[in-house]
């Protein structure tokens, strides 16, 4: 036998590696397994706020201390359910429930500038969490966050809770000058948000495609087509610093969080 | 050859522009002045561009580039299609211009690492896949029988890289410059992180990998220290890598389960890792005393050295107890340049100074002295860099959760903030020492070459060797 057909590993390898084809379908393959096992199952197993469209979100069942049941209506808006039937008649504590139209203008404005990059919306079952920011953070909160917002660094604080927390006059200032609101803070001055008027078109075209997500969409019955089109007349004359604060204002309360339930299993 | 060239000396642009970005942000954060109050020059905006650029323009070319050369070399054969060679050289720098108009304009996904815009999306997409069929198609057309270790790294990063691009940037338009993602919280998270964390394991960690496995004999004039090894760390990594991403999510709203069986392979990566970076080390035996005089192998050795001690990190980071400490602070940003500083950058330099010098067939570099400058710049500004991330990072993760004695949190957020000040700066000086080495790295290459020209004229040999 010539040096050159010598098998320096297992027949297989060996001929893996005299193969091209053979190399690149076996790769592909291995390649492949990782990412289904650990993805896959996100879009059918429970607790993954994954609406399987009759309301059991893939029968996710959160329990109280003493074993009771908490209907999922609680923690996901249901207009159908619930004594609030519209968008604007919504009150927290109603369960999650799609972005307003400023708000999702808002959030592209949050998205635009890399809030993200500095900013987390995911608090951690942890005490000094709770103490800081709140309640830990549930998968049914991020349901409607197409292009999710968890982030992965805290230069700043956390932003999953802060609605509510702080005054529409204080965010205001803030943004525009963090400095004068907070001596310490990094992050860069907004007051040019103040100058830019709201992008109408673009926003009520993301409240259309909102609707049509292959995975989560918005119900038509909460963003009708009458909701939509009406969608103008509250974003006419705004600013995209108006749009922020009105995103950072309603985040995080939607949900009436109860003491000794486990929401995350 | 030619486009090899281009695609190296372009490596060497994007390495200075990218890190000078990285410096300018890492300064931002410690003087915010430096935001100038101009929105294309804020942090939020800056900072994909300094990931795209570092990322993609550095490493994407440093790749390319390395891989039309290895898989030439290994295969004993020229590219399939030099014509799509010079598409994919010319479409990856469109790609690369109009990041950098786009970036800074705020278009962008919101996803980290996959921030460009949905039609540039698509252009990344078709020339990726340009590369991926010339260089597989060069493997199938190689005069040898076996395919080398090199290429299979290659191969398996086109192949992962294709499926993580796809699957992670399907979105629905809403203009021609915003998209939103199909998927929604849990599960977009998950696809990000898997789209994230393989950017870095296949990417920044198998094409180089390929790279080292061929520098590194090449440079120190030895066979690979154990083809068994290789084979073994090839496979492992193809497998396991891609489960990895999970535990960029421990304790969010991810299922358990997830983030555990994240943490688990995480773990168990760290024999494959070691082994290949002990199968590169080992390489040099009986052949260290080159050290003291190459300077070139002096940058792939301790390239190796970083890649074992972040495969030894970041395993460490993804267990839970660990991760509750690390998320969400600076150590991650320091775990990620040193492998993007200490390895895949170090890597880099050593192969493209190899590459120079026989694409243009010289001896010696311009200047070898300079080499050796550059070597130290860049050890120098890692260390000085991840050192200080190292302990802004813990210090941040431990401010957070302490308590004083009447059970009340010991420092508000902004008290963390503050603390981070002398850390932010060093870590700013790290990054300028780094990039001054870059700097050298460019001069020294545009020297080397103009000097190569030189001679090549004054001898009248044609130039396309």
């Amino acid at each position: 036998m010539s040096d050159h057909d010598k098998i320096y590993s297992t027949r297989f390898q060996d001929k893996v590696e005299r193969s091209t084809v053979l190399m690149f379908i076996v790769t592909a393959i291995v390649l492949a397994v990782g990412g289904i096992v650990e993805i896959v199952p996100l879009f059918y197993l429970p607790n993954t706020a994954m609406n399987s469209k009759d309301g059991t979100f893939n029968r996710t069942v959160h329990k109280d201390g003493k074993g009771n049941v908490v209907s999922m209506d609680k923690i996901v808006w249901n207009p159908a359910t619930s004594a609030h039937k519209t968008l604007e008649d919504w009150q927290p504590g109603d369960g999650v429930r799609p972005y307003k139209p400023l708000e999702l203008a808002g959030r592209a404005i949050y998205i635009r500038e890399g809030c993200y990059l500095c900013h987390s919306q995911m608090i951690r079952p942890f005490r000094d969490e709770k103490d800081r920011y709140g309640h830990y953070s549930i998968a049914e909160e991020s349901m409607y966050d197409h292009t999710y917002q968890w982030g992965s660094k805290r230069t700043g604080p956390d932003l999953a809770r802060v609605g509510g927390k702080y005054s529409d006059e204080w965010h205001r200032r803030h943004l525009k000058y963090p400095r004068e609101v907070v001596p310490e803070s990094v992050m860069p001055n907004y007051y040019w948000l103040e100058k830019m008027p709201v992008n109408v078109a673009e926003t009520v075209q993301t409240l259309k495609v909102m609707t049509m997500m292959p995975f989560n969409p918005v119900s038509k019955t909460i963003y009708t087509d009458a909701y939509i089109n009406d969608a103008k007349t509250q974003l006419e004359g705004k600013t995209d610093l108006d749009a922020l604060i009105a995103y950072l204002q309603g985040m995080g309360n939607h949900i009436k969080f109860e003491e000794g339930v486990n929401y995350r299993d | 050859m030619e486009v090899v060239r281009w695609f190296t000396i372009a490596a060497a642009i994007y390495a200075v522009v990218g890190t000078l970005i990285g410096v300018w942000i890492a300064a931002e954060l410690a003087w915010p002045f430096l935001n100038f109050d101009i929105s294309e020059l804020t942090f939020g905006r800056l900072r994909p561009l300094h990931t795209n650029a570092v990322i993609f323009a550095f490493g994407g070319c440093v790749l390319m580039g390395t891989g039309f050369y290895m898989v030439q070399r290994t295969g004993a054969t020229r590219l399939w299609s030099n014509g799509l060679a010079w598409f994919t050289f010319w479409g990856w720098n469109l790609i690369i211009v109009l990041a950098v108009i786009t970036l800074p304009l705020g278009m962008t996904q919101g996803k980290e690492y996959a921030e460009l815009a949905w039609p540039i999306d698509i252009l990344i997409a078709i020339v990726w896949l340009s590369f991926g069929l010339n260089h597989i198609m060069t493997v199938a057309i190689r005069k040898t029988s076996h395919i080398y270790v090199s290429n299979w790294f290659t191969m398996g990063m086109i192949v992962m890289i294709t499926y993580l691009h796809v699957v992670n940037s399907l979105a629905i338009p809403v203009s021609l410059t915003t998209s939103y993602s199909i998927y929604a919280g849990v599960q977009d998270a998950m696809i990000q992180w898997w789209w994230g964390h393989n950017a870095v394991g296949f990417f920044l960690t198998g094409g180089f990998l390929g790279i080292m496995y061929y520098f590194v004999p090449k440079q120190a004039n030895r066979p690979v220290f154990s083809y068994r090894l290789s084979v073994l760390h090839f496979w492992a990594l193809t497998f396991g890598y891609v489960w990895l991403g999970a535990h960029h999510l421990q304790y969010t709203a991810l299922p358990d389960w997830t983030g555990s069986l994240g943490a688990a392979v995480s773990l168990a990566m760290i024999i494959p890792s070691w082994g290949g970076a002990m199968n590169g080390m080992m390489t040099l035996s009986g052949a260290w005393d080159k050290l003291r005089t190459d300077y070139i192998l002096r940058f792939l050795v301790v390239s190796l050295a970083f890649y074992a001690m972040s495969t030894f990190e970041g395993p460490v980071m993804s267990i839970k107890t660990v991760n509750a400490l690390s998320h969400y602070t600076d150590w991650t940003i320091g775990h990620v340049h040193s492998g993007a500083l200490g390895w895949v950058a170090m890597v880099s330099f050593g192969a493209m100074y190899h590459m120079i010098k026989k694409l243009y067939g010289v001896e010696k570099m311009y200047s070898e002295e300079l080499v050796n400058v550059h070597f130290w710049l860049a050890t120098i500004g890692t260390v000085v860099y991840i050192v200080a991330m190292w302990v802004s990072g813990i210090m941040q993760g431990l401010m957070w959760r302490d308590y004083d004695e009447y059970g009340t949190l010991s420092y508000t957020f902004v008290e963390s903030v503050s603390a981070m000040h002398p850390y932010y700066a060093m870590r700013a000086i790290g990054g300028l020492i780094f990039n001054l080495g870059a700097w050298i790295a460019l001069y020294n290459i545009i020297m080397t070459v103009r000097q190569a020209s030189a001679v090549r004229n004054a001898n009248a040999v044609p130039a396309n060797a």
